[in-house]
């Protein structure tokens, strides 16, 4: 196991990225253009996508102490293995179809039962409190996880600005809605904009994180730029890309997934390798990289959320 | 048809498993390789399942008769990438272990279908050889045969029972197949309404 501390090394700085990808581009491509001639094949289906965006470094990244020692999944992986459907349903094609994408200006309304109803500017959200670097294991319901150096703050810090009113037991997120730049937006495959949602306790919880960094710098556009959710313990689902409104309610959010296929993904979603997907296993996972696959920890590893769910049959409530 | 078309069609039919060997080699195979390998091999089963079952119709509407020399071939890479994807499934998926896949072909339903199509292939594949029509005799080789559909159908739906939400992709294979058992119920059926008909107004006398 690798054992790294992040504020010495920051992630960014390990290995040039862009110094590297170009290199890696050229050689493949010498190799793969010569012999894809002469099999008759197209050099974009036999190259490996490569997509690197002009991100800016997050200046002053503080260390976190719930960061995992665990092996970082290359930056390349997570930026080119996408669940967004706004996208495409085709994990591969987010990065490509994402790379025009407009993340500046960009505000995020903060409205339903909550004192400070107003317009936040995503460049203001950010300077809310010191971003910390939290590398969180990352478990798709699809049975695959990754481990992503994340750039944010607790989501508490931005909750805790806007006061909530007391009967507001909810937190929901919605992402944009902006069919003529997403096109998978423009199919009927979920319903759009997607909605995901916490309970208030969740939400409160510090390991949720309100994210707009990764790998020492901002988001990149297939990964939820340029604001997101990262909660660690609930399957990537749970997590929503590029928000644009928090919602505060007394009422349970309809999560895009639930309302899709209501006996399949419950609104908890918590990682859970004792209750299985109706069609799947989760029992095991398949960490990006690794040949064999591991075990599914209970809370994806983070035990610390276990008193959320105390006195609750998760098997109900999944 | 000239001599030479059969092994050239015979190398196009690996090209998939080229394909992929090539980008496995060159480790641009993504993040998830394996995931790759096993939706691969899996949509060219289907691929070669439905040209399988194309021929026969194709050949009918364009009397283009030399192509049943090739129906044998691609239902036995139908056979040979649904192989590829099984191994791929009992060894880069479960690691051999018998426990884990007997629960799953028992308790997940696209792994039951997908499994059934697989087993319904086997003794296609078993009988391809000359000896075997030979030793059926035509009629019968002809109904086993007809597994074939059945296999096929498995398939569809065994990807239609396993995709998130985007069932488009696992659509337009069953649209296709769709069209392809249409056609045999019309051929079967026709001759038999017209035969009625024709009875019917043949003269009493």
């Amino acid at each position: 196991m690798l054992i790294k501390k992040p504020a010495d090394i920051p992630s960014s700085e390990i290995t040039p990225k862009s110094l590297y990808l170009n290199r890696r581009k050229f050689l493949a491509g010498t190799v793969i253009s010569g012999a894809a001639s002469v099999a008759g094949m197209s050099l974009g289906e036999l190259a490996e996508p490569m997509t690197v965006q002009a991100n800016t470094k997050v200046e002053g990244i503080q260390e976190s102490s719930f960061s995992t020692t665990e092996k970082i999944t290359p930056l390349k992986d997570v930026s080119n293995y996408n669940n967004y459907y706004e996208f495409s349903t085709d994990k591969y094609e987010p990065a490509k179809l994402a790379k025009d994408f407009k993340t500046r200006p960009w505000t995020v309304t903060i409205d339903g039962q909550v004192k400070k109803k107003q317009v936040l500017d995503v460049d203001a959200i950010m300077k809310m409190a010191t971003p910390e670097e939290r590398i969180y294991r990352h478990r798709c319901v699809e049975g695959w996880s990754i481990v992503v150096p994340w750039v944010g703050f607790s989501l508490s810090e931005l909750i805790n600005k806007v006061d909530p009113m007391p009967k507001a037991k909810f937190i929901e997120f919605t992402t944009v809605l902006d069919p003529n730049h997403m096109p998978g937006q423009r199919t009927g495959v979920l319903e759009w904009p997607y909605v995901e949602g916490l309970r208030m306790d969740e939400a409160m919880h510090p390991l949720a994180l309100l994210c707009f960094g990764m790998y020492g710098e901002s988001l990149p556009n297939q990964d939820g730029a340029p604001l997101r959710i990262v909660v660690p313990w609930k399957y990537g689902f749970k997590s929503a890309k590029a928000i644009v409104r928090i919602h505060f309610t007394d009422k349970q959010p309809i999560n895009t997934w639930n309302k899709s296929a209501p006996n399949e993904y419950g609104f908890y979603s918590n990682v859970n390798p004792n209750v299985d997907h109706p069609r799947w296993s989760q029992a095991k996972e398949r960490r990006l990289g690794e040949f064999f696959k591991r075990p599914t920890l209970m809370f994806n590893g983070y035990d610390q959320v276990a008193s959320l769910y105390s006195g609750m049959d998760l098997k109900k409530n999944f | 048809m000239i001599r030479w078309f059969k092994p050239i069609v015979f190398l196009a039919c690996l090209g998939p498993l080229a394909r992929l060997g090539w980008k496995a080699y060159n480790q641009a195979l993504g993040a998830n390789p394996i995931e790759v390998i096993t939706h691969s091999t899996g949509d060219w089963i289907l691929i070669f399942l439905l040209i399988t079952l194309a021929v026969t119709p194709v050949r009918k509407l364009t009397g283009q008769l030399w192509l049943i020399r090739y129906r044998r071939m691609f239902g036995l890479f139908a056979f040979f990438y649904a192989t590829l994807h099984f191994l791929t499934y009992i060894w880069l998926d479960k690691f051999f272990d018998i426990h884990e896949m007997l629960t799953d072909i028992a308790k997940r339903r696209f792994i039951t279908v997908g499994f059934t199509g697989f087993v319904l292939l086997i003794p296609l594949a078993l009988t391809s050889t000359r000896g075997w029509i030979r030793r059926l005799g035509g009629k019968r080789w002809q109904a086993l045969h007809r597994l074939i559909y059945f296999s096929a159908i498995a398939g569809v739906i065994h990807y239609l029972w396993l995709v998130k939400a985007d069932i488009r992709k696992p659509l337009q294979y069953a649209f296709v197949l769709g069209v392809l058992l249409t056609y045999r119920i019309v051929v079967w059926t026709l001759p038999k309404i017209r035969a009625k008909k024709s009875a019917a107004l043949s003269p009493q006398t």
